[in-house]
């Protein structure tokens, strides 16, 4: 693989030396965005060196073609000869095929070799995610693991994770632009891409297929840790769901098994087993509420049960009826699930 | 060096003029309004209504940019946000760009030809009504909220009835095959038009480029629409009546719809710049005061071009994980395809060094194009790139790549053309001045508006979004690109302004202002509805240029090419332009207008499941077409039977 | 504006119109009329093949019986031929007689009309095993032979406005152009038969 290291490192070359205004412009511009040229996977590097290799050629080759263009508007004094004497059908031939020709020649290799490094991971997965879409969340499973998250992803940093897409609805596509190009989420089919997360972070990924309403609140956060933490991430998602330990947290987990919630939530060691929505065990830490819709915080969450119609109109989950008494203890009961 | 009839020396008698006005002559009352078929008149309708969609997306796109001005806005809701990008998508292709360049060619390639109307002018205006009718259809769902809101290329699933109750994409689907018949209808005839009626001695090598141009384009509306009516017709079938054609769950394949479309779709991208192209071939080479450089090559790409087009549609699929060696084809093919479009920007640049060029507005607008245009070339090509493609597909990238093809490679051209012929069309000149103000508030307001979608994009901003959080980096782009967005409608609207004042108070125009090269500049501004007095005999590929021309429709006009008795016009062989006889063209009718309606009768029956209605319309449209072709009464030895 | 049609059509060179000198824009509208309806039925059955290959076996799915041959082999019978006595019309008024024309038609709308017929008797039967609703299979069926049927319906329309213009008298050995261009849509419509014989009857077994 040392040739490819080669290219790899090439195209790193490019990447500073283009140093000048656009690096900063873009990548500097990221400002911790989900920036497909602050590189944090293998996937996503790759591409991030072939795009910098053909900037600089289209910069080349438009810098050419401007400077034939101002040179005809300068320098317009020629004879007013209507029919043709001269056609230098040669200039025209060699600038506009036979130049193309060798630079596309030359990309069409790269790009394939490209292709061919984002098809399969450099080494075997020892781990495995079950996304599904739906519309607009994304369900989190991980094989031989009974229990679920939404709208999250960890992963083990350093090393390669396979990621099995599903969908139960429409057509989605699964973009962490940081880490690995698109996968579409094709209806009556299995996908399948892989994540390799080069150092721990976290990267915000969104649905990337236009599906209906809310499409732009279909987004999700890969969260990248050493192994040991990760595993032991994981382990808290396979056990039950925290109990409640304060009256307030027991009142909001009465209130919270009494009322429509349980119809299509799960909150695992409880009565509740819905699978309509998202898996509630562990609401508490996740990074947002509606799959990006608002920050999870009390204020958020009370008002995304109270009516989540305001928050994301249109999604799944209708206006719940819970009485303002009942409320904040529900709420607090649904922070303390971590 | 404007030069009027008169240099031209002796036409024919004023007696043939008399004859000629009398027999082409159309009644002047409203109903002759209704009932013409001069192309030309067909034109510059064809040209008014389009602009008149292009107002309207262009506007539901001015309020998609005020949405994103700023993240979390609340200025529209996401279901009218969808809607509008949707309808702005699907008008700017289907009803601005294709029917604003068939207009283009409505008026022009008779003319350019030399001919004195289209091949089947009753035909001519039955498509326009349809386009008409069409549009209308499509652009009333949105006051009614039901406008199609699943993206201009509607993916299954979303878009079946499980997930998309309502006439939405009813709308869609209708409309897209009401408007199909206008567009194939006006195809047949260009193709039709351009091989039967051009003028005596215009052998396939004097053809000029604007006309292959819309030769090649027609060809690619043969054989690619109806891919698309197919596609669309299967749609609806799934919605209306539980077919299962993209029903995973019983057999069905949701790809087939993204196939189907892009088989379609690629080509039709080309369906919209070629035409373009040619007018940049028509416009250029006049303001360098010399013959275009390679005519033969830039042919050569036209036809390449209009061929390769139908190899490339999967690159439009690159994330939907169709086998890898697909990929590596299409890819290859999405590649070879820049070649042609290469040869000829090369070519003009090569005409612009070796001519004197001259700078009127027309030509800022094609050097806008061509600035532009190579730009989003090259975003093309990275796509066409497989791995390059599967990270940016779908993003922010793409839209300014296509805005940069499109407007850059259409809008641009279709602008120039607007400055270049109005004279011709209306016989008044435009303001310079006003001309280029507008060209300068455009370019700027377009680069503007679109080059910050690719940064946008690269900073992983998806399309198709209503709103957007902020803190992403996304914020300023976005920002730039709705300020962009309002100059370019400023500068647009000057174009209109600088329209309006031309008609209203510009200047008369002489009949050749630009010393052009081809046979329109041959006749009046504008043009007698008979076009020429005299059918010309072409000796070259630019025949104004070209003394023997002027010659034989002045002093050297014979009466086989005056031809006075009845509407008429010449055939001649398809290939080197042999006369071969004159025939009689069809007078001005209500037919057609009829028929469209009743077809307008038909898809709104279809539309709100009155099929009883639908039939009864296509019973009218039937009983009119049978009229319409109704063979004239003749006694046995005209028609040719033994007594 | 019919006499001056008349007028315009009486006039010598109104006369020559139709003379056989080149090819005619009649001639080059209905080819290209052909050629897009060509492409939307290589579309159509380009479909069924995707559709069908992507869907695996077995085909046809749900335990649907292969398609009965017998009947699509006898409205083949009734169709293919169809075409000859339209040839023989054509001949016939290239020669102005008139009666060969109408004759000829008239043969063409009966094996037409009971080509109709027979497909809505096939119909009948399949429908009680299944519908355009069962699945993918059912849909195709019903939607390309019905596409199809639709298709000889409007020829036969067309035959019939033939037959009615020329018991008018508008054709004659200078004027058969309207008949030409019937015809020519008809062999299509013919030809395109075929192709469907294979596809969908002939294709599962293979
Ligand atoms: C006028 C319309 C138009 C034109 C002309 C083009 C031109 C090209 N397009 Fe574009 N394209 C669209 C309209 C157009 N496109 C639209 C509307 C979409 C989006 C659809 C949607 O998703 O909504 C799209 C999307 C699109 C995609 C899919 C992107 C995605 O969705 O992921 C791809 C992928 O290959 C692509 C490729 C190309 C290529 C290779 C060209 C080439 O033809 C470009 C060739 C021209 C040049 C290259 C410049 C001139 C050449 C030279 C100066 C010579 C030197 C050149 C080199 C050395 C490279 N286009
Ligand atoms: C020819 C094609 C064309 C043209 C010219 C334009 C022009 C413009 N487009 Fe559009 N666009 C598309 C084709 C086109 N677009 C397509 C195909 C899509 C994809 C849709 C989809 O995803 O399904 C798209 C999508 C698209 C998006 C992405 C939406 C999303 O993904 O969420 C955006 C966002 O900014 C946008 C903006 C604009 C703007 C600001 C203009 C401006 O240039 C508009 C300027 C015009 C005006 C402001 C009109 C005002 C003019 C006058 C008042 C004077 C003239 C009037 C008369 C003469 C009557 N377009
Ligand atoms: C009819 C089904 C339904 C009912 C009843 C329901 N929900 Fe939901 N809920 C959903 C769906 C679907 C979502 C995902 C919406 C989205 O993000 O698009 C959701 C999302 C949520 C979320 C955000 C989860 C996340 O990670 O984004 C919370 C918290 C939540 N529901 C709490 C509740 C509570 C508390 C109740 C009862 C008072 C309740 N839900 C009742 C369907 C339901
Ligand atoms: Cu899911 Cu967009
Ligand atoms: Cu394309």
């Amino acid at each position: 693989m040392a040739s490819t290291d080669a290219v790899v490192r090439s195209r790193r070359f490019f990447a500073r030396s283009a140093g000048g205004g656009l690096l900063l412009l873009l990548s500097g511009c990221a400002g911790g965005g989900p920036s497909t040229l602050d590189p944090a996977g293998f996937g996503a590097r790759r591409v991030e060196g072939f795009w910098w290799l053909l900037f600089w050629i289209s910069v080349a080759v438009f810098v050419e073609v401007m400077a034939l263009l101002v040179w005809a508007l300068v320098f317009r004094r020629r004879p007013d000869r209507r029919v043709n004497r001269s056609e230098p059908i040669r200039f025209v031939v060699v600038a506009g095929a036979g130049l193309p020709i060798v630079v596309l020649l030359t990309v069409y290799g790269i790009g394939l070799r490209d292709l061919a490094a984002l098809s399969r991971p450099e080494a075997p997965p020892a781990t495995t995610v079950e996304v599904t879409g739906h519309k607009w969340w994304w369900e989190v499973r991980y094989a031989g693991v009974d229990g679920a998250t939404a709208n999250e992803i960890h992963i083990p940093v350093g090393e390669p994770v396979l990621i099995r897409l599903r969908t139960v609805d429409v057509l989605h596509s699964f973009w962490v632009p940081q880490l690995m190009p698109k996968t579409d989420l094709i209806a009556g089919k299995v996908r399948e891409t892989w994540l390799h997360a080069e150092r721990p972070g976290e990267y915000r990924g969104q649905c990337a297929e236009y599906c209906g309403l809310q499409h732009a609140h279909m987004a999700f956060l890969v969260v990248a840790r050493p192994r040991a933490e990760f595993d032991a991430w994981l382990a808290r998602l396979g056990a039950p769901a925290r109990t409640p330990d304060s009256d307030a947290e027991r009142r909001g987990q009465q209130a919270f098994l009494q009322s429509a919630c349980v119809a299509c939530h799960t909150v695992r060691g409880t009565a509740a087993t819905g699978t309509v929505g998202p898996d509630l065990s562990t609401v508490g830490d996740r990074w947002s509420l509606g799959a990006g819709a608002v920050s999870n915080d009390g204020g958020h969450l009370g008002g995304w049960i109270a009516n989540s119609q305001t928050v994301k109109p249109g999604n799944a989950m209708p206006p719940q009826q819970v009485d303002a008494a009942a409320l904040p203890d529900l709420i607090a009961y649904l922070q303390s699930l971590r | 060096m404007p030069s009027s009839t008169a240099e031209r020396g002796a036409g024919p008698g004023a007696e043939v003029i008399e004859r000629l006005t009398s027999e082409w002559a159309e009644t002047p009352t409203l109903r002759g309004w209704f009932t013409t078929v001069d192309h030309k008149r067909i034109g510059r309708r064809y040209l008014v209504t389009a602009a008149v969609f292009f107002g309207f997306a262009g506007v539901s796109a001015l309020a998609m940019r005020t949405q994103l001005a700023g993240p979390e806005a609340e200025i529209l809701s996401p279901g009218e946000y969808n809607q509008l990008f949707s309808m702005h998508g699907t008008a700017m292709i289907f009803l601005f760009s294709t029917p604003m360049l068939f207009g283009f060619g409505n008026f022009l390639v008779p003319l350019m030809v030399g001919a004195r109307d289209m091949a089947f002018p009753r035909l001519n205006a039955f498509g326009y009504w349809v386009f008409l009718f069409a549009g209308l259809f499509m652009w009333s769902s949105v006051p009614a909220g039901a406008a199609p809101n699943g993206g201009w290329f509607a993916y299954v699933p979303l878009t079946d009835e499980r997930h998309t109750p309502g006439l939405h994409l009813d709308v869609y689907t209708l409309g897209l095959l009401f408007l199909g018949i206008s567009t194939t209808a006006g195809a047949i005839n260009f193709i039709v038009t351009s091989l039967k009626l051009r003028a005596p001695g215009m052998s396939l090598n004097r053809v000029p480029v604007f006309v292959w141009a819309i030769v090649a384009t027609s060809f690619m509306v043969i054989f690619a629409l109806p891919v698309l009516n197919l596609d669309n017709a299967l749609l609806f079938l799934d919605r209306r009546f539980d077919t299962r054609f993209f029903d995973p769950g019983r057999g069905g394949n949701v790809l087939l719809w993204q196939h189907l479309f892009w088989i379609f779709g690629h080509p039709d991208v080309y369906i919209i710049v070629m035409p373009a192209l040619g007018i940049v071939s028509a416009v250029l080479p006049v303001f360098c005061r010399r013959g275009i450089v390679g005519y033969p090559l830039i042919v050569f790409s036209v036809v390449a071009i209009a061929i390769i087009s139908f190899g490339v549609w999967v690159h439009h699929m690159f994330a939907t994980g169709l086998p890898q060696l697909s990929y590596g084809f299409f890819s290859a093919a999405s590649t070879i395809i820049t070649i042609p479009s290469g040869l000829q920007i090369f070519a003009w640049l090569a005409t612009m060094l070796l001519g004197r060029v001259v700078v009127r507005v027309p030509f800022l607008f094609v050097v806008g194009f061509i600035v532009t245009f190579v730009i989003g070339g090259f975003t093309g090509v990275m796509f066409a790139l497989t791995a390059f493609d599967q990270q940016t597909t779908d993003s922010y990238f793409v839209v300014a790549h296509f805005h940069y093809v499109l407007f850059g490679g259409a809008v641009f051209p279709i602008l120039a053309a607007i400055y270049y012929w109005l004279p011709k069309m209306s016989g008044r000149m435009y303001s310079e001045r006003l001309g280029r103000w507008a060209f300068w508030l455009i370019f700027v307001g377009m680069n503007l508006t679109f080059f910050p979608m690719h940064v946008s994009g690269l900073l992983g901003m998806p399309r198709r979004v209503y709103t957007y959080p902020g803190g992403l980096g996304w914020d300023p782009w976005n920002l730039l690109a709705t300020v962009g967005a309002y100059v370019l409608a400023l500068g647009l609207l000057l174009v209109a302004v600088g329209v309006v004042h031309a008609l209203r108070r510009g200047e008369a125009a002489p009949d050749d202002p630009w010393g052009g090269d081809s046979l329109e500049w041959a006749t009046s501004s504008p043009p007698k509805p008979y076009n020429f007095a005299v059918l010309p005999r072409v000796h070259s590929l630019h025949p104004v240029w070209d003394p023997r021309t002027a010659e034989s429709i002045g002093p050297g006009a014979t009466e086989d090419r005056i031809l006075t008795d009845g509407r008429q016009t010449l055939f001649t062989s398809e290939l080197d332009g042999r006369y071969e006889r004159a025939v009689e063209m069809p007078e001005e009718t209500l037919k057609p207008l009829v028929a469209a309606g009743g077809l307008l009768v038909v898809f709104v029956g279809l539309l709100f499941a009155w099929y009883w209605v639908a039939a009864a319309g296509a019973a009218l449209v039937a009983g009119t077409l049978a009229g319409w072709l109704w063979p004239p009464r003749r006694t046995p030895d005209e028609a040719g039977v033994p007594a | 504006m019919i006499s001056r049609g008349m007028t315009a059509a009486t006039r010598p060179t109104g006369l020559a119109t139709e003379e056989p000198v080149g090819r005619s824009t009649g001639w080059w509208g209905v080819m290209l009329f052909i050629t897009t309806e060509g492409t939307l039925f290589a579309a159509l059955l380009g479909s069924y093949f995707y559709l069908r290959f992507q869907h695996g076996a077995p085909w046809p799915p749900d335990g649907i019986r292969q398609p009965e041959l017998l009947l699509p082999l006898i409205m083949t019978g009734v169709l293919v031929p169809s075409s000859l006595p339209v040839l023989w019309a054509e001949a016939g008024i290239r020669q102005g007689r008139r009666w060969q024309l109408r004759a000829g038609l008239f043969g063409t709308l009966v094996m037409g009309g009971t080509f109709l017929g027979l497909q809505g008797v096939e119909y009948s039967e399949i429908l009680r095993e299944y519908t355009f609703t069962t699945n993918v299979y059912g849909s195709l069926f019903y939607a390309i032979t019905t596409f199809h049927g639709s298709h000889v319906a409007v020829g036969l329309l067309m035959v019939c406005w033939l037959l009615v213009a020329s018991l008018h008298g508008g054709f004659g050995a200078h004027r058969y152009e309207r008949v030409r261009i019937v015809a020519y849509y008809w062999h299509f419509v013919d030809a395109v038969w075929v192709a469907i014989l294979f596809t969908v009857y002939l294709s599962p077994r293979l």
